[in-house]
């Protein structure tokens, strides 16, 4: 086990490294720079940002600059926003991004494992057909359509729901619904057909002549051999959606990580492009470790090597 | 029929339909039978012949859309044909149980042996949580398994396929049931391994006096443990009757068909084993006289229109086959001739 772990450090340690050479080349095959606007610069104004930032070295240069910070755990300036770092930036907004995210991908595995489950027990049945038509469509509608759906209709409408900012709990409630639609959606459809095919198994046949209940036969016995491609998607998309939705985030005003990402990407803020996509990387591929290690807890066959 | 108490099951023109797309699947037609405590009663049948699904309809286990259609079941007391799934939960396990044919894939895979023999304990028994591990350590002596303590913690893929039916039959026994079903507990195993779990069976059924219905393909399998042999064709038992009467005085053609198929080691010559021509009925449309007169080397024309009767031959010994009309018939004429 600790023989595994330390491997995949090993191998996370290096798709990092590669990720990290893919995006700054990729990032300066962008036209355009961070200090381009429509007020024209003076040739000696833009040098003298350059060398500020130290963007007056080569490319290869100023990779091996950025990296050496960053195993230093100095992210670099932000080029944008005036004397704040990327460290600062991603981890002021990363909690409120964190913490939405990891609500919703919550309400999305529990709502979607149960009634993906449901669905497969009721096979044929009206409520399946119901759980289907809504899952259908959490996958088809963006959103963005949502969100404003649900803005206007319990926001402006009835009143019910505040629709900016988190300020208070209620304030969570639209954007982790909107956040939490699509995966729940996903994860409906993926339980119900692995539900499906385990109900059929063997060994329910002699959880039923055991004369096990309904529920435990569902819950006990099928999902625990039902739920691995529901921990396969869950996560990476953990990863994803704590790191922020620049969509829901944005129609929501909500000040987290997912905006900045964008928001760099569009003002050629190198460093800060560079920072966050190594951030999100770093989750994603620490993400598939746990998942790894996930199954093993869940599938005794399953062997770690 | 038997009418005394000693009869634990019985069962009395029992039919189970599968209703699919295509119509209804007649699985079993008119099956009667009586069990008492204590016997061994082996279903002969090839596949599709009803055999397991009479068995499963005991435990109302038949998998949808199958339904028992008509006909009673008694069963320890029981009107099972008339009793709700909750009824039947609480007597799955505890006074009838189930060993299925392939020990691979009936075991769950991500729970360990201990949790699933105790889980059948925590369910039908008051016993705590200390007392269900104990019995379930004692179970698994039971079935022959060293350091059963060890076992206990191990999941099924760290079994081998002997072993896993026995944690099946320690399972099934934990509550000491009064019957226990085997569906084709051996096919599964490898031919050394067969014998053992067999005789393993047999040895704990006199500890706790409950009766088998041992159900296979194999007449070899069954013929050394069954008090008694019903031979099943199409959904209907064509012939029951003591395993000496099956084996040595066979009444139906296709029983004769049957034992004529199957290899002898004992007899040094390299005799062709005789299979029985032709393929089973299909169940959407039975015919309407004897289900094995399209196979039959000796059939005869009421064959064809009407379903044989079935005739006592001797006590116990049951067979539905027009020939045995028409031998007595014969004889009768015969006497007569003589007179």
């Amino acid at each position: 086990m600790t023989k595994y772990v330390c491997k995949r450090i090993g191998y996370a340690l290096l798709t990092i490294f590669l990720i990290s050479v893919i995006t700054f080349t990729l990032m300066n095959l962008i036209p355009g720079g961070p200090f381009m606007s429509e007020k024209a610069v003076t040739p000696a104004t833009q040098a003298a940002l350059e060398a500020k930032y130290g963007l007056d070295v080569s490319k290869p240069q100023q990779y091996v600059n950025y990296m050496s910070g960053l195993l230093q755990g100095d992210l670099g300036l932000s080029l944008k926003q005036k004397g704040r770092t990327a460290n600062d930036i991603i981890f002021s907004t990363f909690p409120t991004s964190a913490k939405l995210g990891g609500i919703s991908i919550l309400l999305a595995i529990v709502a979607g494992t149960a009634l993906g489950s449901l669905a497969a027990r009721l096979r044929g049945k009206w409520g399946d057909q119901l759980i289907m038509v809504v899952s259908t469509l959490g996958i088809a509608v963006p959103s963005f359509v949502v969100a404003s759906t649900l803005m206007r209709i319990f926001g402006v409408e009835l009143k019910w729901l505040p629709t900016m900012g988190l300020s208070t709990p209620m304030h969570y409630i639209l954007p982790v619904f909107t956040l939490a639609f699509y995966p729940m959606a996903y994860i409906t459809r993926l339980m119900r057909s692995s539900m499906l095919d385990a109900l059929n198994q063997d060994y329910i046949r002699t959880a039923r002549a055991k004369g096990v209940s309904k529920f435990s036969m569902l819950f006990k016995h099928a999902l625990r051999n039902a739920i691995i491609p529901v921990i396969t998607y869950a996560g990476p998309l953990l990863a994803y959606t704590v790191s922020g939705s620049f969509v829901v985030e944005k129609i929501f005003n909500i000040p987290g990580l997912g905006r900045e990402f964008i928001n760099c990407i569009t003002g050629r803020d190198y460093p800060m492009v560079m920072s966050t996509t190594i951030f999100l990387a770093t989750l994603l591929v620490l993400m598939n470790v746990v998942v790894d290690i996930l199954y093993k807890v869940v599938d005794p066959r399953i062997k770690l090597k | 029929m038997n009418t005394n108490s000693d009869v634990l099951l019985d069962i009395k023109d029992l039919h189970v339909s599968f209703f699919t797309p295509a119509g209804e699947v007649k699985a079993v037609t008119s099956v009667t039978y009586t069990m008492e405590h204590g016997e061994v009663l082996g279903i002969v049948g090839e596949s599709g012949s009803g055999k397991s699904v009479s068995a499963y309809s005991l435990m109302g286990i038949i998998a949808d859309p199958g339904k028992i259609v008509g006909g009673s079941i008694n069963f320890n007391g029981h009107e099972v044909e008339k009793m709700t799934e909750k009824e039947f939960r609480k007597m799955r396990g505890s006074e009838i149980s189930i060993i299925f044919q392939d020990p691979m894939t009936s075991l769950n895979p991500v729970y360990t042996i201990g949790n699933q023999l105790t889980e059948m304990l925590r369910l039908h028994t008051d016993k705590t949580k200390k007392e269900c591990e104990e019995r379930a350590i004692e179970l698994l002596g039971l079935v022959g398994m060293n350091e059963p303590e060890k076992r206990m913690k191990q999941y099924p893929h760290e079994f081998s396929g002997g072993m896993r039916q026995r944690v099946m039959i320690a399972m099934a026994l934990a509550c000491e049931p009064k019957l226990l079903i085997a569906d084709e507990p051996t096919t599964a195993l490898d031919v050394t391994i067969q014998a053992q779990i067999l005789e393993l069976m047999v040895a704990l059924k006199k500890k706790i006096n409950m009766s088998i219905i041992i159900i296979t393909h194999d007449l070899g399998v069954v013929s050394d443990v069954c008090d008694r042999i019903a031979v099943m064709y199409a959904g209907k038992i064509v012939e029951i009757g003591k395993t000496d009467d099956i084996f040595y005085n066979p009444k139906h053609q296709y029983t004769v068909g049957l034992l004529k198929s199957i290899p002898k080691i004992n007899e040094d010559t390299h005799e062709r084993l005789i299979p029985i021509e032709g393929t089973p009925v299909d169940l959407l449309n039975l015919p309407a006289g004897c289900p094995f007169a399209s196979r039959c080397d000796k059939c005869m024309k009421i064959c064809l229109r009407e379903m044989p009767p079935y005739t006592e031959v001797s006590e116990g010994h049951v067979s539905a086959c027009w020939l045995i009309q028409k031998e007595e018939f014969e004889k009768t004429q015969g006497g007569k001739h003589d007179a």
